[in-house]
């Protein structure tokens, strides 16, 4: 009971990650992939919506590694050792990202090291969820082995393959995705909002090319992943409805329904990660060696399960109504005039 | 490069960054909560101007604060796994409540840099204050864990695995409270100081300024203050780590020998090999005292461990002079600043005093880092004191010392570009606040 709250947190903290921190990192992608001309506009408008909740949106990560290493000490310090290097990776992308995004606006001064601020950030969002997403990829792919005896084969090989790259394409796609439709209703002209649209259904294609690429290279690379997903009707069924609800997306896109596009957007990206995490469950990493580390035979003893779901339920106590009044505050949707 | 030294490193410069911009993140938020009050409370327009300047800068402190947390978090699994993988369910009750104080802090701090005329000022100035009271409680749950490393407690170690897990126990081990007080107070004297340092130094350049003056008064409320009750935690901390920890207060102390009385070893130079300590001032029996309240008490010096499990004298001890030196003067520049407010106001802006105000903005945070070093190497060879020893923690990666450049450049970068930032700021003061000219 206790274990699976801390499991049911886990999710959701994960989940949440994906979603709001995500359109913050696709935000970044965005401008990473947007022509001079409307890079001001962009800039502008990323400033005012992601400024006032990024940090919050990134301390999901946080709670992520702290649930990890309090209730299931093993995992994170197999994770820690063998994805030691795209982890570092993933971490000097965070580092940047945060501290260039600040930065360029609050910087004195507006000349020519806002350049620097702007490349420095846009590719740093571009990388962290690249880097997340091959990490979560590698976790899956049963190519973990710190059994091997070269540095290649323990600390490289683990992650450094075809499957989790294109992880972590779809990653970064879906962040943009996510981006580009929540940006559409907070834009203030409509040729900006024409602009994030094409750019919502250019990243939508992405999404589905790089979704097809992961299996794909599942496939070839011998990744039981494959299997374990088409097998599991769950997940197929989630797929579809993710799939199916994109006609409902466009709809909503056309008719300039911006609440129903955010909602069937999260709804989607919802599903996928559930697909996956369904597949997943009890398993969270696979080894080369067919072991299998699952919250199950790494669970902490009991007694830190119930000081670490106290903890919990205190904190999203105090945080959910907190961040609820801070989206509500911030993300007012544009008045008519 | 040794592979466990290259660890040990990466995690001294990373705390040792994190450090700064966590002190700041706990202070600042109540040096603007008082100026936002008092611009609330009297509307003169120069407290909103400095509370908005000061945000500007702060948004920026925390940012990188905020940041450099997040790394720590993983790297301590990326540099000490096996630690992480016994501590973790032992420790992480303070990890986990530390998440929620900074979900708290980071969901005030977006309130508060960007509430300002869109929510009811009275609930936005209280986002300000949340910002600083969740900042400090997330302090003192960080240090409650590097606490339980000094004092570890709440399980059973039996043959290499820790059973029977009580973590609440863990929480409230012996250390946390003398830790937590010290490095509190620590942050709010060294913030203090370096802001009234820094406006200090800008009204040797513009005297008068009515802006500044205000600025140097506020922070000097809670850097002086903090300055004065300093030194009574620190006489709380060694007497703790006299009973805990003493080798510990041994190496800090440079006490080779126990001894009963035991002078006080002020500077000089620690040599390992003669074991004595040259170059140095001895104040009879005062180790005693200091340590254990009594002028004739034992001490115990680093003899009671094998020389396999003593602590690098040398560096502790340095860092404890320099810590305790620092302490000290800012005790003495604390007391001169309250007896002057109090008999004398104009002398607080007399060239003189002003000169040592801004000496001293920087002091306070090199005392921080010499008191962390004191409490981290002080507790080597082990991680967990004697119950796991940093060897046996650090990663089994090899190659670390790459990863300790990577590290070591981007922090490098990103000090520079604070400062640099810093300096913009200041120089911006007088175009972007009318106030900053009275």
């Amino acid at each position: 009971m206790i274990l699976h709250f801390i499991i049911v947190v886990l999710g959701i903290a994960l989940l949440l990650y994906i979603i709001f921190g995500g359109a913050d990192f696709g935000a970044g992608i965005l401008e990473l992939f947007s022509r001079k001309k409307h890079f001001t506009q962009i800039k502008n408008i990323t400033y005012r919506t992601i400024g006032p909740v990024w940090e919050a949106n990134h301390v999901w990560v946080i709670l992520i590694v702290v649930i990890l290493f309090m209730g299931f000490p093993k995992i994170y310090a197999l994770i820690s050792t063998a994805l030691h290097i795209p982890i570092l990776v993933m971490l000097l992308g965070i580092i940047l990202r945060g501290t260039t995004f600040t930065f360029r606006h609050y910087d004195a001064y507006k000349d020519n090291a806002e350049k620097y601020y702007s490349k420095v950030f846009a590719y740093s969002s571009f990388i962290t969820p690249l880097l997340l997403g091959m990490i979560a990829g590698a976790v899956i792919s049963g190519k973990i082995n710190l059994e091997a005896n070269n540095f290649y084969d323990i600390y490289i090989a683990g992650w450094f393959h075809w499957f989790s790259f294109f992880v972590g394409i779809f990653t970064a796609s879906i962040c943009a995705f996510l981006a580009a439709i929540f940006l559409i209703g907070e834009a203030d002209d409509e040729k900006l909002r024409r602009l994030f649209t094409t750019r919502a259904v250019k990243a939508n294609i992405a999404t589905v090319i790089a979704g097809g690429m992961v299996f794909i290279s599942a496939k070839f690379e011998g990744i039981s992943f494959f299997y374990e997903y088409w097998n599991n009707t769950t997940s197929i069924l989630l797929t579809l409805f993710a799939t199916f609800s994109l006609p409902v997306l466009w709809l909503a896109l056309i008719r300039k329904k911006i609440l129903l596009s955010r909602l069937v957007a999260g709804v989607q990206v919802s599903l996928i990660v559930m697909a996956w995490l369904w597949v997943q469950f009890p398993y969270v990493v696979k080894l080369k060696n067919g072991d299998h580390l699952s919250f199950y035979n790494t669970q902490a003893p009991e007694s830190t399960l119930e000081a670490l779901a106290i903890a919990l339920l205190v904190g999203v106590m105090i945080i959910v109504p907190l961040l609820l009044f801070l989206f509500k505050t911030f993300n007012k949707l544009p008045t008519k005039a | 490069m040794e592979n466990l030294f290259a660890a040990r490193s990466q995690m001294a410069v990373s705390l040792g960054f994190h450090i700064v911009f966590a002190c700041i993140g706990m202070v600042m938020p109540f040096l603007m909560a008082l100026s936002h009050f008092k611009w609330l409370k009297t509307g003169q327009e120069i407290y909103k101007d400095l509370t908005k300047a000061w945000s500007r800068g702060v948004a920026i402190f925390f940012a990188t604060g905020a940041v450099s947390g997040t790394v720590l978090s993983f790297e301590l699994g990326l540099l000490w796994p096996s630690f992480m993988e016994h501590a973790g369910p032992i420790i992480g009750m303070p990890f986990s409540l530390e998440g929620t104080a900074f979900f708290v802090e980071a969901i005030a701090l977006g309130f508060f840099l960007y509430g300002w005329d869109r929510m009811n000022k009275w609930l936005h100035w209280a986002m300000g204050l949340l910002v600083g009271i969740s900042g400090v409680a997330s302090g003192i749950l960080v240090v409650a864990a590097n606490a339980w490393m000094n004092s570890p407690s709440g399980f059973d170690w039996v043959n290499g695995e820790a059973l029977n897990i009580r973590p609440i126990e863990a929480m409230f081990n012996e250390a946390w409270f003398t830790q937590a007080l010290h490095m509190t107070l620590a942050a709010f004297v060294a913030t203090g100081f370096a802001v009234a340092g820094i406006h200090a130094l800008l009204l040797l350049k513009q005297p008068n300024n009515t802006f500044h003056r205000k600025a140097v008064r506020l922070a000097m409320y809670f850097g002086a203050f903090a300055a004065i009750l300093q030194p009574i935690s620190g006489d709380l901390s060694a007497k703790d780590i006299a009973d805990r920890q003493p080798e510990k207060l041994a190496a800090l102390e440079a006490l080779y020998k126990t001894s009963q009385p035991a002078d006080l070893i002020i500077g000089g130079l620690p040599n390992d090999e003669t074991e004595q300590v040259d170059y140095a001032i001895h104040i009879p029996g005062l180790l005693s005292f200091l340590a254990h309240g009594d002028f004739n008490a034992e001490v115990k010096g680093l003899d009671i461990v094998p020389k396999s499990e003593r602590p690098p004298v040398l560096i502790t001890h340095l860092a404890f002079q320099i810590m305790v030196g620092i302490g000290s003067f800012l005790f003495l520049v604390a007391i001169l600043y309250l007896f002057f407010s109090w008999k004398k106001p104009h002398h607080i802006w007399k060239k003189w005093f002003l000169r040592i105000t801004a000496i001293s903005a920087p002091l306070g945070f090199i005392a921080v880092e010499a008191g962390w070093v004191v409490t981290e190497v002080g507790r080597q060879p082990w991680i967990i004191y004697k119950v796991m020893k940093t060897s046996e923690a650090v990663t089994p990666m090899p190659g670390i010392q790459y990863s300790l450049l990577f590290t070591t450049l981007i922090y490098l970068i990103l000090t520079f570009l604070v400062f640099w930032l810093m300096k913009r700021q200041i120089k911006a003061l007088n175009n972007s606040y009318q106030s900053a000219n009275q």
